[in-house]
């Protein structure tokens, strides 16, 4: 390989990674927190985490993904090789750019209210 | 005996159609002559069977109705006046043994059930073995007629059986089928003192039809022998001293607890020994085994717990090689064991869990041997506050993130686990209440959220994991909870519910006050983690994880369900702020004496 094969492979891979990570969204009509809401609910990422990515404490124990998930470099390669009962999700069937509009979407979630302002849970 | 009779009734039969046959005036006549008929059964067996009951107490009879105990059936509305025991009517056989397993769990005593022979049996099975593996005692009676000549036909024929407790007997723990009325009273008191000792399981007798249906010969007078349970096994004097020395020289020692507790005084027991110890509690929540907002309660953290422990005291445990898999490897970690599962085992079924090295093995039922090894720690001289401070601490902030988490998802639609379970717990606090359900499918909320210390509070799960239980031990605990007063309530899984609906029918016939939340998540929820989690292992994605899984299209309306059984309801309700005042609207129906059902749209967990 020489220095010219290496200097396109590297902006080859650098496109792709802007792809993926930059632009995720280019030529969809919807914001990547829509189109990311939308991937959550198609991926079942929801029926251990919550709709809201608030997780669920027993029988499995899901972590909460919301309002800060991790970094997207991070939850691409937990998610391609997972720990636990979580199962692994490969590119074939969920692909980077989709997960990139997953975690826009995540990170979208406000924060939930302080636990003194909910009287249930000071009782 | 059963021959005279079936011949006096075809002979009677014979004479009856030979009138029916004359036509015209002579009928007319003849409706003033003497007519014959049948002589009717003076003392059957099966009233003296009903004696046998009422001897040993027993409060209700839970059946759907069945031919082959249709002669204990009427004696016990008609000769034993339909009390002590009361017949309830379920609409199933399974629900019949499972509202029986929520019974024993909070009264901690059996009620009788009786179901058809064969299928009726096929039907309790499931509901037996839930009970089998969560060490509840079911008395069981069923019918069946072993002598061919007197099965009346194709169905008696299909509905016969050689050996009626064979389909079932790896999975109860006496089973016996009488030949006669003295052998039906010893069996039958013999079946509920075995039943009744621990390791307290079901138990099995088969009521012959002939037994049933003859009449007592003239002069016979069997006996009812009287019933004394056994006390139940205590730990050995030298191994529970033995336990006490391992105990106190333990730097951190923990007790892991899955059915200790049965009791009002086994739940008082429990905390004397652990503020004895000052050591940290992990409850797998078998039964309530310890208070779950007691500063030594560490069931929220396991692994903290664990994490620093030397000795392990497992007292009536569930899967304890699963609970100490995190630590195993960490370190040598002393265990000892006190369970009456050493005591009694069976080969084919395997409830008995891995096998888990111990350094001391304590064969005795938990409970009943904590009283002698509480007093010989306390001989022992040592006290151990500063352990207790730092437990203290680490529940604190276990029960702060627990809030904390709670928040997440808050005002989420469909309605977040956590805030159906703080809704229902500012409702229900102030009064007597039982949480008879299951917490396990609401991740644990209630456990977490709920201040829960008395031994009816929470009354664990299915034993073996059978779906179907839910609804109607919820509701035989509801039972066992109206005489003293108490408000019970189910968060009642929408699968669960759907396996025999018909318990719902019961509950408004019988007037059983019992308040019902609809955890609605429209999914066999736990199949659905686990078709999905197959098939991305499989690299296939997961568009079609729903066939087979969901309860959509249509979604059921549970409260339309509950009105057209006679339970007052309302719903669904997926908005969390209209939870509140379903739920103050269903407390008063219940303080009222009936059941309600709210049908709320949940989260999956």
């Amino acid at each position: 390989m020489n220095h010219k094969d290496t200097k396109t492979l590297r902006n080859a891979a650098l496109a792709l990674c802007l792809s993926v990570f930059v632009f995720p969204t280019v030529g969809r009509a919807q914001t990547p927190v829509d189109n990311g809401k939308k991937l959550y609910l198609k991926y079942g990422c929801y029926e251990c985490h919550g709709t809201v990515g608030q997780g669920a404490q027993a029988n499995p124990l899901a972590p909460k993904l919301a309002p800060r998930p991790l970094p997207l470099p991070a939850l691409i390669a937990y998610v391609r090789k997972p720990a636990g009962s979580m199962p692994p999700y490969v590119s074939k069937v969920l692909s980077n750019a989709e997960l990139a509009d997953i975690r826009a979407y995540l990170a979208s979630i406000p924060e939930p209210p302080p636990v003194k302002s909910i009287p249930l849970l000071n009782q | 005996m059963a021959k005279s009779r079936r011949n006096f009734l075809k002979t009677a039969a014979a004479g009856a159609a030979a009138f029916v046959a004359k036509p015209g005036i002579e009928g007319a006549q003849q409706a003033e002559a003497p007519v014959p008929e049948a002589r009717v059964i003076d003392r059957p067996g099966s009233d003296f069977m009903l004696d046998v009951f009422k001897s040993i107490g027993f409060e209700y009879l839970f059946a759907n109705p069945g031919g082959s105990f249709g002669g204990l059936h009427e004696s016990v509305i008609n000769y034993g006046n339909n009390k002590d025991p009361e017949f309830i009517t379920c609409m199933h056989e399974e629900s019949s043994v499972a509202m029986a397993h929520g019974y024993a769990k909070v009264e901690g005593k059996p009620v009788l059930t009786m179901a058809h022979g064969t299928v009726g049996l096929q039907h309790a099975a499931m509901a037996l073995y839930n009970a089998w593996c969560d060490r509840v005692p079911i008395y069981l009676v069923i019918g069946n007629t072993l002598d061919a000549q007197h099965r009346g036909g194709e169905v008696a024929w299909v509905h016969s059986v050689q050996d009626a407790g064979a389909m079932v007997r790896d999975f109860v723990k006496w089973d016996d089928t009488p030949v006669s009325l003295q052998h039906f009273a010893e069996s039958a008191i013999r079946a509920y003192k075995i039943a009744m000792t621990p390791p307290m399981m079901p138990v099995l007798l088969v009521a012959d039809t002939d037994l049933q249906d003859d009449p007592m010969p003239p002069g016979a007078n069997p006996h009812i022998p009287k019933l004394t349970l056994a006390a139940p096994p205590a730990g050995d004097s030298g191994a529970v001293a033995e336990a006490a020395k391992m105990l106190t020289a333990a730097e951190n020692p923990v007790i892991v607890a899955g059915r200790a507790a049965r009791t009002a005084e086994g739940l008082r027991l429990m905390v004397e020994l652990a503020e004895t110890l000052q050591c940290a509690v992990i409850d797998t929540y078998q039964r309530l085994n310890f208070p779950s907002h007691h500063p030594l309660n560490l069931s929220m953290n396991p692994r903290a717990a664990l994490g620093n422990a030397d000795l392990v005291l497992a007292l009536e445990p569930g899967d304890l090689y699963g609970t100490l898999r995190p630590v195993r490897a960490q370190r040598a970690l002393k265990l000892i064991t006190i369970t009456a599962g050493d005591l009694y085992i069976r080969s084919n079924y395997q409830d008995f869990q891995r096998f888990t090295e111990s350094d001391l093995a304590i064969a005795a039922d938990a409970e009943t041997t904590l009283p002698s090894l509480i007093e010989a720690i306390k001989r022992q001289g040592r006290t151990f506050q500063a352990r207790g401070a730092k437990i203290s601490d680490a529940h604190q902030q276990a029960m702060d993130q627990a809030r904390q988490l709670a928040a997440y998802g808050w005002d989420a639609s469909p309605i977040s686990t956590a805030r159906l379970t703080a809704e229902l717990w500012a409702q229900v606090k102030n009064e007597d209440w039982s949480f008879a359900s299951e917490a396990l499918f609401l991740s644990n909320w209630p456990l977490k959220l709920w201040d829960m210390n008395k031994h009816y509070h929470y009354i664990g799960g299915k034993g073996g994991a059978g779906i179907g239980y839910g609804a109607p031990a919820t509701l035989g605990a509801a039972m066992a909870n109206k005489k003293h007063g108490r408000f019970t309530v189910n968060v009642q899984t929408d699968g669960d519910m759907m396996y025999a609906p018909g318990i719902l029918w019961t509950a408004a016939h019988h007037h059983i006050p019992i308040l019902t939340l609809m955890h609605n998540n429209r999914a066999y929820h736990q199949e659905v983690m686990g078709i999905q989690g197959t098939a991305n292992r499989r690299g296939r994605g997961i568009d079609r994880i729903h066939i087979g899984t969901k309860i959509d299209d249509p979604f059921i309306d549970y409260a339309t369900i509950a009105k057209g059984m006679g339970v007052r309801s309302e719903g669904p309700i997926s908005d969390p702020k209209d939870l509140g005042p379903a739920i103050r609207r269903g407390i008063q129906v219940v303080k009222g004496g009936e059941p309600y059902l709210i049908d709320v749209v949940t989260q999956g967990r």
